[in-house]
């Protein structure tokens, strides 16, 4: 599977994902959402598991998903990310599928991740991450007899989750659980993205079930935010060009002087470094998804790289595509705004593009080898 | 698959001709002309002129194992040659044998090509441009001026645009030919640069005659003729090396990792920038070769150069501020002529001046937006002033 080509496979998942997310997902339906008590269409959510089967792709067979790759899994997200799809995404597919798939083979194991790749139940991932990494003395609930205690504030899905995934210390260490919602205090919160709702989620005591122990934990959760980083960014790039191609359309259709607002270069301009920004995005991300799938990079690096330029890119064009549809970019009833603020939220998420920046420079420039007389600097004398 | 196939073929092949022909052993000629013979110049030209008949995408293919094998990168000893003359002259040269005639010798780099098109009169609005050729029976006579012409004092041909038709609007009075640089009424003036050197040329025309057999393409069409060399040169200038971290943005990591007493956290921050930039534009220009086909480069090269010439400026501005007073000498300011005295890169200093031209030659970054947002975005274009007037009406200066 050559880096950055689709086979025929994976152009007719495209399509695929493409005519079902015409059909559930885009701006009215996340309208419908944001105006609804309910927080995500379930029915819908069941046709991706059990009809597309595009909630956990990259799952191996032997773990009992259907023995895709990532990279197929990027497919349909960055189909997902163009329609702002509703529903536990970043929760389920982003971050609890590729943890549960990363754990050790059990009961426990099998059965959630079977029920979350069919779309039968949802995550949410109560891991609070450092700027994309995850730090186990940051973490605050324990474990007594089965039972967890303490809060995780900010969980992204969690409204949404049938079950938490959350890490918890025990007399051991620190161990991956997972706590059906109903047995924990959630407390949702206005977020600034409707369609990427929050909560807070309190432990008292609750029953858990053991996913990973102490030492396989760290590896597990790891490797979750870097699959769940690629994936982001496979989001963001699907949601930029969404944006891009409506900036596009809007300046070959608004007139003003006389002439289509995309002759003018200073229109114009704007939209080829929207245009350049992008592509330079899609291939960190794409780059991001094969190093996951093939080793052929640091994963810790091409996430970083991945994250630090589609955050960056992904706002700048919401930014910019407001501008170009000038005062009705503005307007609550333009959907400018709705990515626009799933654009800052992204960002947000996982490390923001400076946290990941600083990484790509603690792990590129900080142990970077000086070759003597690589580089001439002129002294002055001939 | 068959690309698989395909794939192990030109490798193949490219051993083969790396074990007959060892490029540490033999003349630089005879190892290019060994690649050319073998259809490996140009993979996706056709079987004959240096070509196999296959995918464009599969020429990396052939160089990793030719130039892995220590030969020479072919676009570094005759740039105008390989990447923009090769490809014009196998699409509009009027016969096949004079398709060989120019290819191999071209290939071997026996033969250096240049390209006068630029005038002091047309840059940007290339198409209004005034050098005239006029029809002399089997020949053109020709008379102008051409401007920042790099190699003209090395070239043997040189590629030509001229007008043909003042009376016709200016995209459609334009023929293009291929000039012998050694005839009466060619010559050749270095033209300095703001860096002390003079890495172009001044190329004055007068009464120089053209066989009709050298013209590519038909009369009246050499615009359309010219579309593929320039956008042969926009792709050949885009297309950056492959390895992480190679090319301008080494020399500011080398820097900064040589000089750890002028390291600040803003300056890190900048560097990491810079480098995770170059970096999405080399994985950008990974992408564009995964999914190149068969047919000519795409509109994407203009991504590659424009990204590639602002990258280059901001780099060595970073090198600059990054050294502060020290950065502030030089080297010399002896005029160098054109070629001489090796390295044309030189110190840091000198780069830095260099890259000044990076976002003028070639296409200026202006032009590279409006063709990004023209030719790939699909939006109108600017009102033009001289849309449909006959050239020889169109105000000059």
């Amino acid at each position: 599977m050559a880096e950055f080509a689709f086979d025929d496979e994976q152009l007719q998942l495209r399509a695929a994902v493409r005519r079902f997310a015409a059909d559930n997902f885009g701006e009215a339906a996340a309208r419908r959402l944001m105006e609804s008590e309910e927080v995500f269409d379930v029915a819908v959510w069941r046709r991706l598991g059990s009809e597309l089967g595009v909630l956990g792709m990259s799952v191996p067979e032997a773990a009992g998903g259907v023995g895709g790759s990532l990279v197929d899994q990027a497919v349909a997200v960055e189909e997902f990310g163009a329609a702002l799809a509703g529903g536990p995404l970043f929760g389920t597919v982003y971050l609890a599928i590729p943890a549960l798939a990363a754990c050790p083979a059990g009961p426990a194991r099998d059965e959630l991740l079977g029920a979350l790749i069919e779309g039968q139940r949802t995550a949410a991932f109560a891991v609070a991450d450092i700027a994309g990494t995850f730090d186990p003395d940051r973490v605050a609930v324990t474990v007594e007899e089965g039972t967890l205690t303490g809060t995780a504030g900010r969980v992204v899905d969690a409204t949404a989750a049938d079950v938490i995934l959350v890490a918890a210390r025990g007399s051991d260490g620190v161990g991956l659980y997972a706590v059906d919602a109903g047995d924990t205090e959630r407390t949702p919160l206005v977020t600034m993205d409707l369609s990427r709702p929050q909560a807070d989620v309190t432990f008292d005591r609750a029953p858990a079930r053991l996913l990973a122990g102490p030492d396989d934990t760290g590896r597990v959760i790891t490797h979750a935010l870097q699959v769940g980083a690629a994936l982001l960014a496979i989001e963001q790039i699907g949601a930029a060009q969404h944006l891009l191609d409506l900036s596009v359309e809007y300046a070959k259709s608004r007139l003003q002087f006389g002439r289509q607002i995309g002759s003018f270069q200073a229109i114009k301009h704007r939209l080829a470094d929207m245009l350049v920004d992008l592509e330079h995005a899609r291939s960190t991300a794409y780059h991001a998804v094969w190093a996951l799938t093939d080793g052929s990079d640091d994963p810790a690096l091409a996430a970083s790289i991945a994250q630090a330029t589609c955050s960056a890119a992904f706002s700048r064009i919401a930014a910019d595509t407001i501008q170009v549809h000038g005062g009705i970019g503005f307007t609550w009833e333009h959907q400018a705004h709705l990515y626009f603020k799933r654009a800052a939220t992204d960002a947000a998420l996982l490390g923001s593009a400076e946290q990941h920046r600083s990484r790509v420079a603690e792990l590129v420039l900080d142990n970077a080898v000086a070759h003597s007389g690589a580089v001439m600097v002129a002294t002055g004398r001939p | 698959m068959s690309s698989a196939g395909d794939a192990g073929r030109v490798a193949e092949l490219a051993q083969s001709v790396v074990a007959e022909h060892d490029p540490k052993q033999v003349p630089v000629t005879e190892f290019l002309g060994a690649c050319y013979d073998a259809g490996l110049s140009w993979v996706h030209f056709p079987v004959g002129l240096g070509g196999l008949g296959l995918s464009r995408g599969l020429q990396s293919v052939a160089d990793r194992v030719l130039q892995g094998a220590g030969g020479p990168v072919p676009l570094g000893l005759n740039p105008m040659g390989y990447g923009m003359a090769a490809p014009t002259v196998r699409e509009h040269a009027q016969t096949d044998d004079l398709k060989r005639f120019f290819l191999r010798p071209l290939a071997t780099t026996e033969d250096i090509w240049c390209q006068l098109f630029s005038e002091p009169g047309a840059g940007s609005d290339l198409a209004g441009l005034a050098t005239s050729a006029v029809r002399d029976g089997d020949e053109w006579i020709v008379n102008g001026q051409k401007v920042w012409t790099s190699l003209a004092h090395k070239a043997r041909w040189g590629l030509l645009l001229a007008r043909t038709d003042p009376d016709a609007p200016k995209h459609k009075g334009l023929t293009y030919f291929v000039l012998d640089m050694h005839a009466a009424g060619v010559q050749c003036r270095p033209l300095r640069q703001m860096t002390g050197q003079a890495e172009f040329n001044e190329v004055y025309i007068t009464e120089a005659r053209v066989p009709d057999a050298h013209r590519l393409g038909a009369v009246g069409d050499g615009w359309r003729v010219a579309m593929t060399t320039l956008m042969n040169e926009r792709s050949a200038l885009g297309a950056s090396g492959n390895r992480r971290g190679s090319g301008a943005i080494a020399d500011a990591v080398q820097l900064w990792a040589s000089r750890p007493e002028l390291h600040t956290p803003v300056l890190r921050d900048r560097l990491t920038r810079l480098w995770l930039r170059a970096e999405a534009q080399r994985l950008t220009s990974e992408r564009a070769r995964a999914t190149a086909t068969a047919g000519g480069p795409g509109p994407e090269g203009s991504i590659g150069k424009m990204v590639g010439a602002e990258l280059n400026q901001r780099i060595y501005e970073f090198c600059m501020d990054f050294l502060g007073p020290e950065g502030i000498l030089y080297h010399s300011y002896a005029m160098h002529g054109a070629n001489e005295g090796g390295d044309w890169r030189g110190p840091i200093q000198q780069r830095y001046l260099r890259s000044r031209a990076n976002t003028i030659e070639g296409g200026t970054s202006e032009v590279m937006r409006n063709i990004l947002g023209e030719r790939v975005l699909g939006l109108p274009g600017d009102l033009r002033a001289d849309a449909g007037m006959p050239w020889k009406q169109v105000p000059r200066g």
